[in-house]
């Protein structure tokens, strides 16, 4: 579509030769942690200081998502490593940056130079245990059996941590445990440890004063922070391109731990790519307006009426489409186990799965979020209308027939009433799990109470994550107590009264 | 009047009715009797057009029922149920106004002619306001039978209509239907199991069996004579 509006623009342009609409529109797409938002957020300050109108997609879902989306031009440009483009994109742990280039350019993508850091595993040891031992390198390391080693349980467990790395140097050390991440920088900082292991942007090895070991034989594959983008940015928006690009080599492991560590520390990504940039750019970064982050309670009321809408236009679409798709099914037995089969099968699929289909077909944001709430609401609803109709008892359905009501009024005067609680109940669990569901949108770039939660888990927030998870919980219970009220309102009196004979 | 004739129906190439001709003079009050799976219930079905017979045909009124017409035929049928055939989402009043409604009657016309038959079939106005459920069976039934006869019916058939009723209720209620039909001069098909409410209720009767009529006359006429010792042990016990 984006191609299409491109082509038409660039049309246009032609025929009044004259470029009257040049404002150049770039979208940056970053993932749901905090380094790939300051850097996304970075880019985002980069273009627009070019003049370009950008809009900033944070907390996609994940690699194949954010590529996804690229792909289909929802977005222009995400940052990325060239390790995590080797897994999942080449298969190839191996590949070179040329093949890795090769395989983008078939899909219309390019990718920049280094940024200049690396973000990949690496050992750390307390800076006085360094300077004591005067060690520099893991090879140093390796020499000194008497060291404390303290891993994170996945650290332990990937053939690209641990065990190679043991293999690759002969690391003896005299004890080895394994815990949770964050915890071994507290083990290290409480002197329990003297290695662990680390993401080379990790804020607290500023924080703790840490050294990190070179890699001197090379074992840990690199993870070489660049800027994957459309290639048509060359054309369509250059200027902004050329902005993104002058990121480059700029910056280096500790700027970026000094952005990680200012959103860890609860600043805004705004004023965190600000800093990025600055310390990237110095004198020649774009000067910013930080100011007026928005406050939590702003940030989720924002998040509380996007996920409204959301449910609410999803609600209706699955309203609209399963009650006459139920009494289609109510009526034809072949047709009833088609939709129903496929609309169970539909809720098999799994979100993020859902999600990664839809992209392509209908691009990133509302859309494909409110498509896949539409998809896993409509079951229950099509299921509670053919079951209503269907168990209407023989006697009366055949009594409005022998009355002479046509098709239509015994549906509307009779059937649809006499199956209206059975309805009501389809349309109950629809809405109590697209609020539930709901929670994904965030994962598209759809905003809703994903939002908070998500940047809660990157932030390890507890009080982030309460926010989003709160509200949503709330707003399921409200939702059964509102249906409860509905159902006074809408099921027939006749049919919720005991019989007193 | 109603005609059946020459009607034939078969489910799965099993024959469960016919070849039957019957026809109910106006004015006639005609029971048909038979034990359960004699076909007397498809009979209906078939007068009421719910089933489509394979051969032969029904006519209402001077009107041959088919697709076209069913509907508007049905209209010029009032049809009493067993235990009134309420709609329990409907006041007793929406049900005996459902089908006027639809057709796009005026307040004030259904409210006469709901005050009209309040009276004929002896229902308490305050019943009307209350759900089917709130109601006893014998007003169910009432209610029933004001539907049955609100677009003034030019024939009425009856399914079984007071079998759900206790015996007190219902020797009242056959008296009142009696009382009632006698005096609106309807040409009514009863169907119904109970030969002592057929003879009650209806002049004449035919006996079914296998989807046939066996033989038609007064039940006291057929017990007197019966034409085979089926029909002499069904009417056995019930002779008046």
């Amino acid at each position: 579509m984006r191609r299409a509006t491109a082509a038409g623009a660039l049309l246009a342009a032609s025929l009044t030769a004259a470029s009257a609409d040049a404002r150049e529109h770039v979208v940056v797409g970053s993932k749901a942690f905090p380094e790939s938002w300051v850097l996304g957020e970075a880019l985002t300050l980069l273009a627009a200081s070019a003049g370009a109108t950008v809009e900033h997609r944070t907390n996609l879902g994940g690699t194949e998502i954010v590529a996804q989306a690229l792909r289909a031009g929802s977005i222009d440009a995400y940052p990325e490593y060239t390790g995590t483009l080797r897994e999942v994109l080449l298969h190839a742990p191996g590949a070179t940056n040329d093949e890795l280039r090769a395989v983008l350019a078939r899909d219309g993508l390019g990718i920049t130079d280094s940024l200049g850091f690396e973000d990949s595993y690496a050992l750390a040891v307390a800076g006085g245990v360094a300077d004591r031992a005067s060690l520099r390198t893991i090879s140093d390391a390796a020499r000194h059996r008497e060291l404390r080693a303290v891993f994170s349980h996945e650290f332990l467990g990937r053939a690209d941590g641990w065990p190679g790395l043991r293999a690759r140097y002969g690391l003896d050390f005299a004890e080895v445990r394994g815990v949770e991440h964050h915890l071994a920088f507290e083990a290290l900082a409480a002197g329990h440890a003297d290695v662990i292991d680390a993401y080379t942007t990790d804020p607290e090895i500023d924080r703790l004063s840490l050294r990190v070991l070179d890699d001197d034989r090379g074992f840990f594959p690199r993870y070489d922070a660049v800027v994957v983008y459309r290639l048509d940015l060359e054309t369509r928006a250059p200027a902004a391109l050329t902005a993104i690009r002058r990121l480059v080599g700029r910056v280096d492991r500790q700027a970026m731990a000094h952005g990680n560590a200012a959103v860890t520390g609860g600043h805004s990504t705004r004023e965190a790519a600000a800093g990025l940039l600055h310390d990237a750019l110095g004198a020649d970064a774009p000067s910013i307006d930080a100011a007026g982050a928005p406050s939590m309670a702003g940030v989720v009321s924002a998040a509380l009426l996007r996920h409204l809408e959301l449910v609410a236009s999803s609600l209706a679409a699955c309203i609209l489409v399963g009650v006459p798709l139920g009494i289609l099914a109510s009526r034809r037995k072949r047709l009833a186990a088609l939709v129903l089969g496929t609309a169970g099968v539909l809720q098999t699929v799994p979100s993020l799965a859902l999600l990664a289909l839809l992209i392509p077909v209908v691009g990133i944001g509302v859309v494909p979020a409110a498509v896949a709430l539409f998809l896993y609401g409509l079951l229950p609803i099509v299921q509670g209308t053919c079951i209503g109709l269907n168990t209407i008892p023989g006697p009366l359905a055949e009594a409005a027939e022998a009355l002479g009501l046509p098709s239509s009024a015994r549906l509307f005067r009779v059937e649809l009433p006499l199956a209206s609680p059975s309805i009501l109940g389809g349309v109950r669990t629809s809405a109590v799990i697209a609020v539930g569901t709901a929670t994904i949108a965030a994962l598209v770039g759809a905003g809703g109470l994903g939002d908070p939660i998500l940047q809660g888990i990157a932030l390890r927030s507890t009080p982030l994550i309460l926010a989003g998870a709160v509200p949503a919980a709330l707003l399921a219970l409200a939702a059964q107590g509102g249906f409860a009220l509905l159902e006074r309102a809408i099921v027939p009196r006749g049919l919720r009264i005991r019989t007193h004979d | 009047m109603i005609a059946v004739e020459g009607v034939e129906k078969s489910y799965e190439g099993r024959r469960v009715l016919g070849p039957l001709s019957l026809e109910i003079p106006t004015g006639l009050r005609l029971a048909v009797v038979g034990p359960s799976g004699c076909g007397k219930s498809t009979l209906l079905r078939v007068v009421l057009g719910l089933v489509k017979p394979d051969r032969g045909r029904v006519v209402i009124a001077g009107e041959v029922m088919s697709d076209a017409n069913k509907l508007a035929v049905r209209r010029r049928i009032g049809y009493v149920v067993q235990d009134g055939g309420l709609f329990p989402h409907l006041t007793a009043e929406r049900n005996v106004t459902l089908v006027a409604r639809h057709l796009g009657w005026d307040e004030a016309r259904m409210r006469q002619r709901v005050g009209e038959l309040a009276a004929m079939t002896g229902i308490d106005e305050r019943a009307l306001t209350r759900w089917p459920l709130q109601l006893s069976g014998g007003q169910r039934q009432r209610i029933g039978v004001m539907r049955a006869l609100f677009l003034d019916p030019d024939v009425v058939l009856m399914d079984e209509p007071l079998g759900a009723l206790d015996p007190i209720t219902r020797r009242k209620l056959q008296a009142e239907l009696s009382t009632l039909f006698r005096s609106l001069k309807k040409t009514v098909m009863l169907v119904t199991h109970d030969v002592p409410e057929a003879a009650f209720l209806a002049e004449e009767a035919v006996v079914m069996r296998a989807g046939n009529v066996v033989q038609r006359g007064s039940i006291g006429a057929m017990a007197r004579a019966p034409a085979d010792e089926f029909v002499r042990d069904l009417l056995a016990p019930g002779t008046p």
